[in-house]
């Protein structure tokens, strides 16, 4: 698919016109909707070890992920979740198969993405302020209009008044908000988060888990979140893919339908949920036993 | 904002109203002045019993002088001037090479360490020489550099230079190999450049390992600089050395020697007070300011 391509089927008037048994299947909106922003199709990786060997991580892997759609990867630990974020980045490259982002082959890191990390990854010698401002500051915003948007998406994540405090000087959990502050200001399209809230306590990553919700509502880019936690990728997510056990393929796909908007701390005692957690348990389980 | 940083820290300090805290407090006053005291009597009982040695004759004061005789001569140099001009004089000019060797080696090896970390297969090249580079027992040099520089400044700071050089750019080069992934990874997807990464994120984090050798190099600097003076020079606390030795004036040598280490303690307060400044962000060294 070129980018020409892309643009037709972007624009509802010209996708119905060029495709008119879908169109008229659906309204043109779904068509938008539906357009994958990310596709990885039989995708394998494998690695040379430091000892010579080969190590399979990813087999036959496939993944799919609509504009504005939000996507949990589930999988035991160490199963190669994050190497399929990597290959969406293009940090890694995939031995076969195909990895396709905006509907193109991946090819080094583009602007639209944004990242979360599981470690910590704020500039400890920058404040909230300076952390906040640093993408538009790297992508050439004069320092007075960086700093005025940081001190908006400041507010919105909740760190009003602690503009020049740095890093050490803050919680963890107020660490991970200076982390999606300085990750959604460049209002990335595409948002990869591998594990972000796993080092938080339980308490702490239920509120962070709704402050992404809230955060993520505003822009709708499309998130794929990779996760060891079923509750979490049951709360946040539209979608969930179960990884089996190293080397790591699909097991299973579920839509969760859960109304949104969403709040993490109530839905979670909700029937279905509770349904979707066991079923997804239950699809986990003989990798997580593998794993141990 | 001082309110809410205070707020933040582990432990909200109030104020001190009970027994036994107003003993744990006296308690750590009493270690302080007594760490204190040893230290004292440590230096008193040093300089006393060499003292002591030097007036009953144990030790020949002749070879090993006394701390009496040093401070005489300390005195007559700051009274009357050495033979070479005035203390001060002698200070200024060793001093004046030590720096300009310190600043030259500090920021050459700051670039060569950013560079060379920066670049792998460059770095892979050229580690070797660096090696051997660097197990060259570099006063040596000193030498060279003064057949070919002459017995003026420039000598003295090419040797101070060079000893300087290989420590910063050891300790630059290391600390932007590790400089934290994560850290250099995020910076590229909030959209860093190549410059921008290395600017932004590498250089600040290697600011420390490199704030940690300008302390030991400086002393270093100094050392190149008096070796060179020692080695052939027309004024300077190396001059004074060599003269005091020709002349066997072990209290001129003594007293040069307690000169530079006075340098170099101011030198050190120096960079220590700079370090804090550059590292506030570190947790430590930071002072809660308002």
């Amino acid at each position: 698919m070129s980018s020409i391509e892309i643009e037709a089927v972007n624009d509802p008037v010209r996708a119905a016109a060029s495709d008119p048994v879908r169109a008229a299947a659906s309204e043109p909106v779904r068509v938008v909707v539906s357009e994958p922003v990310i596709e990885l199709r039989r995708v394998s990786r494998r690695f040379i070890t430091a000892d010579g060997h080969a190590l399979l991580a990813l087999r036959d892997f496939d993944l799919t992920v609509r504009r504005g759609e939000f996507v949990a990867i589930v999988g035991p630990t160490g199963c190669g979740k994050s190497t399929t974020l990597n290959l969406i980045t293009g940090l890694a490259a995939a031995t076969s198969g195909s990895v396709r982002v905006f509907g193109r082959a991946v090819e080094g890191i583009d602007p639209r993405v944004g990242f979360v990390f599981q470690a910590d990854a704020l500039f400890p010698w920058r404040n909230v302020l300076d952390n906040v401002s640093a993408g538009p500051r790297y992508r050439g915003v004069a320092a007075a209009e960086a700093e005025a948007e940081a001190r908006v998406w400041i507010d919105r994540v909740g760190l009003a008044g602690f503009e020049r405090h740095y890093p050490h000087q803050l919680s963890g959990g107020m660490r991970k908000r200076c982390a999606l502050a300085q990750t959604f200001i460049n209002r990335p399209e595409v948002l990869l988060m591998d594990e972000p809230f796993s080092a938080l306590d339980v308490q702490t990553r239920v509120v962070m888990q709704d402050a992404l919700l809230r955060l993520w509502e505003t822009t709708r880019a499309s998130v794929v979140f990779v996760t060891h936690d079923i509750d979490e990728a049951i709360g946040l997510a539209d979608r969930v893919y179960v990884l089996t056990a190293r080397p790591a393929t699909v097991r299973s796909v579920h839509d969760i339908e859960l109304p949104r908007p969403r709040v993490l701390s109530e839905i979670r005692y909700q029937p279905r949920f509770v349904e979707l957690s066991r079923l997804l348990w239950n699809d986990l389980r003989p990798a997580a036993v593998a794993a141990i | 904002m001082a309110t809410s940083s205070q707020s933040l820290d582990a432990s909200v300090t109030v104020p001190i109203d009970d027994e036994a805290e107003r003993a744990a407090v006296r308690a750590r006053r009493r270690y302080r002045t007594k760490v204190r005291a040893w230290q004292i009597a440590i230096v008193v009982v040093v300089l006393g019993s060499w003292e002591l040695a030097g007036r009953t004759g144990m030790v020949d004061r002749f070879f090993f002088a006394m701390p009496s005789l040093i401070a005489a001569k300390l005195h007559t140099w700051l009274t009357e001037g050495t033979v070479i001009g005035s203390l001060a004089q002698q200070v200024w000019v060793t001093l004046e090479e030590a720096l300009l060797g310190f600043v030259i080696g500090a920021v050459l090896g700051v670039i060569a360490g950013i560079v060379l970390g920066r670049n792998r297969m460059l770095s892979d090249v050229l580690a070797v020489y660096v090696r051997v580079a660097n197990s060259i027992p570099r006063v040596v040099l000193g030498s060279i550099f003064i057949i070919a520089l002459g017995l003026g400044m420039a000598s003295k700071v090419a040797l101070a230079v060079v000893m300087v050089f290989f420590i910063v750019f050891a300790n630059a080069f290391q600390g932007v190999r590790e400089a934290d992934r994560a850290l250099i990874a995020n910076a590229r997807f909030l959209g860093a450049s190549s410059l921008q990464v290395t600017t932004s994120v590498v250089i600040p984090s290697a600011m420390s390992w490199i704030l940690a050798s300008l302390h030991v190099s400086f002393s270093y600097a100094l050392v190149g600089a008096v070796v060179g003076e020692f080695l052939g020079a027309r004024q300077g606390m190396g001059l004074l050395i060599s003269i005091s030795q020709g002349a066997f004036d072990t209290p001129g040598v003594f007293a040069a020697m307690v000169v530079i280490a006075v340098i170099a303690l101011l030198a050190d307060a120096l960079l220590t007070a700079a370090e804090r400044r550059l590292l506030v962000w570190r947790p430590g060294v930071h002072t809660d300011r308002p």
